[in-house]
């Protein structure tokens, strides 16, 4: 009989976390940006139909890096637990921090207890009464998550990324420059001179805050392009 | 293999469906009307629904439904509503026993968006009756019991730019009306008065008064119904679906058409003296 070789929990941590960072670092980063009448997110995707954004609930949202089969399954299954805990409750029980707990569940589990963890981000937004009530929550491949305030950006480079929206972001921006900051932010590359992203390449989504009951819009290339041209100049 | 505490359960990540009916099917069956086991025996008086009526007019559909609820000869409820929107272009009426009704309804109206949100896309006008049929057969257990509940669908086809009707019988039978229907204990008289009263290419005003018309004449006939109460200033519900979509017609329109039909009718009953 063979043996197995010995590995450190350690090490096989740190395997999977390697392996789980690689997977996404490979895809788009996606934006999440707070602004004065709701939350916008705002990713390069050049498909028109294989979404990267989208609605879970009357003021809940989803957005999500890394492998699509696995965050399409992971956006069904909140779809799923947001209209059956509506269903069985009421509408107002639908809460974005309940959605971001069971999903921190599923992602820990699933790495720390299958061969493969998912390699896959996510962020869970909902739109309150006010800036102030507004939720971003965003969701680490191994189940960790974390109560962002504004904004929110996820994939490869991350890191820089965000230190740019940093710079950025301030209280009270409106559609058109959280939009374009967004935009800005996914186009730069480090040290050079940043891209320019046509509407077209863009999927762009808002939680608009004044919307009756469902608060999730998609906005089209031409209204991308006018508010990018809007914050442009 | 049992599921680990606290993750999504594993019929929640299942792929395939994207109908909510056949997730809640999968994953608890009780959560469903028909799912559910029955004692034996009759079920005790309960609130019943009563007459809807839906109309085509020039701009889509016109449905309306009267307000009144009975359990046996008590008026159960004067002020229910039994006219609901079941998505942006699409409307249910329903006739029947008033809990499984509103229950049919509540899952209706989330059939459709559940499908909405996981797809990205509106289901076809077709695809919502078909649905619907579906759900209503799915009770034919209760129904046998003297449960049952009849809906009455309707709505604006984008890709026929027309205004659709559709009625359904409990044991899921679809069946696409032309010009007008009704439902319900009162539904006899209602269509009678429709005959009489609709005319092609009505106005939407016109359509309106037409569906308040016709069930203050189901409400002469059938004490099940109840015709408008201008003491507590109670209208039909009324909903017009058109190009633009669901809206739910004011009090102060329907007021107005009420006065309108009760005009008519004021009429009519001079000329007979």
């Amino acid at each position: 009989m063979s043996m197995p070789f010995y590995v450190s929990p350690e090490q096989l941590m740190k395997d999977r976390a390697d392996y789980a960072r690689k997977g996404i670092a490979r895809g788009r980063s996606v934006v999440v940006v707070g602004y004065d009448q709701g939350i916008a997110f705002a990713t390069e995707n050049p498909s028109a139909a294989l979404h990267k954004i989208s609605e879970i609930y009357d003021r809940i949202a989803f957005a999500a890096v890394g492998k699509y089969n696995e965050f399409e399954n992971l956006r069904v299954a909140g779809i799923r637990y947001a209209d059956l805990r509506g269903y069985s409750y009421d509408r107002s029980d639908v809460s974005a921090r309940a959605l971001a707990n069971a999903y921190a569940q599923t992602l820990g589990t699933v790495f720390t207890t299958e061969s493969k963890p998912l390699e896959v981000e996510l962020a869970v937004a909902e739109v309150g009464a006010t800036p102030a009530d507004d939720q971003i929550y965003r969701l680490s491949y191994d189940g960790s998550v974390t109560d962002e305030r504004r904004y929110v950006v996820m994939g490869g480079q991350a890191d820089r990324l965000a230190a740019r929206l940093e710079e950025g972001w301030r209280e009270g921006l409106d559609l058109a420059a959280a939009v374009g900051l967004a935009v800005g932010v996914l186009g730069s590359q480090g040290e050079d001179e940043p891209r320019a992203i046509e509407a077209a390449q863009l999927e762009v989504a808002v939680l608009d805050r004044a919307r009756p009951r469902r608060a999730f819009r998609r906005l089209g290339a031409d209204v991308v392009a006018e508010l990018l041209a809007a914050a442009g100049g | 293999m049992p599921d680990a505490p606290g993750r999504l359960p594993r019929s929640f990540t299942t792929p395939g469906s994207a109908s909510f009916v056949e997730f809640l099917a999968s994953h608890d069956p009780t959560l469903l009307p028909g799912g559910r086991a029955l004692p034996a025996g009759e079920a005790p008086a309960s609130p019943h629904g009563t007459t809807i009526v839906a109309l085509q007019y020039s701009g889509g559909v016109v449905m309306a439904g009267d307000r009144r609820a009975t359990a046996g000869s008590m008026i159960a409820s004067r002020h229910i509503e039994k006219v609901h929107q079941a998505d942006d272009y699409s409307v249910i009426g329903i006739a029947g026993t008033a809990g499984l009704a509103l229950e049919l309804v509540r899952l209706f109206q989330l059939e459709l968006e559940h499908y909405e949100k996981i797809e990205g896309t509106l289901l076809s006008l077709d695809g919502k009756a078909n649905r619907l049929a579906t759900m209503v057969r799915g009770g034919l257990g209760l129904a046998m019991q003297g449960l049952a509940v009849v809906p009455l669908f309707g709505g604006f086809d984008l890709d026929r730019g027309a205004g659709r009707i559709f009625s359904f019988d409990v044991t899921g039978g679809r069946y696409e009306e032309t010009d007008h229907h009704a439902v319900g204990s009162g539904s006899m008289f209602a269509r009678g008065s429709l005959k009489k009263l609709w005319r092609p290419r009505l106005s939407e005003v016109d359509a309106v008064q037409v569906a308040v018309h016709a069930l203050v004449d189901a409400a002469d006939d059938d004490a099940a119904t109840g015709g408008p109460d201008p003491l507590r200033r109670l209208w039909p519900t009324v909903a017009v679906v058109d190009a633009d979509g669901y809206r739910a017609v004011g009090d102060a329109e329907l007021g107005a058409a009420v006065e309108r039909v009760d005009a008519v009718r004021r009429q009519e009953a001079g000329e007979q003296r």
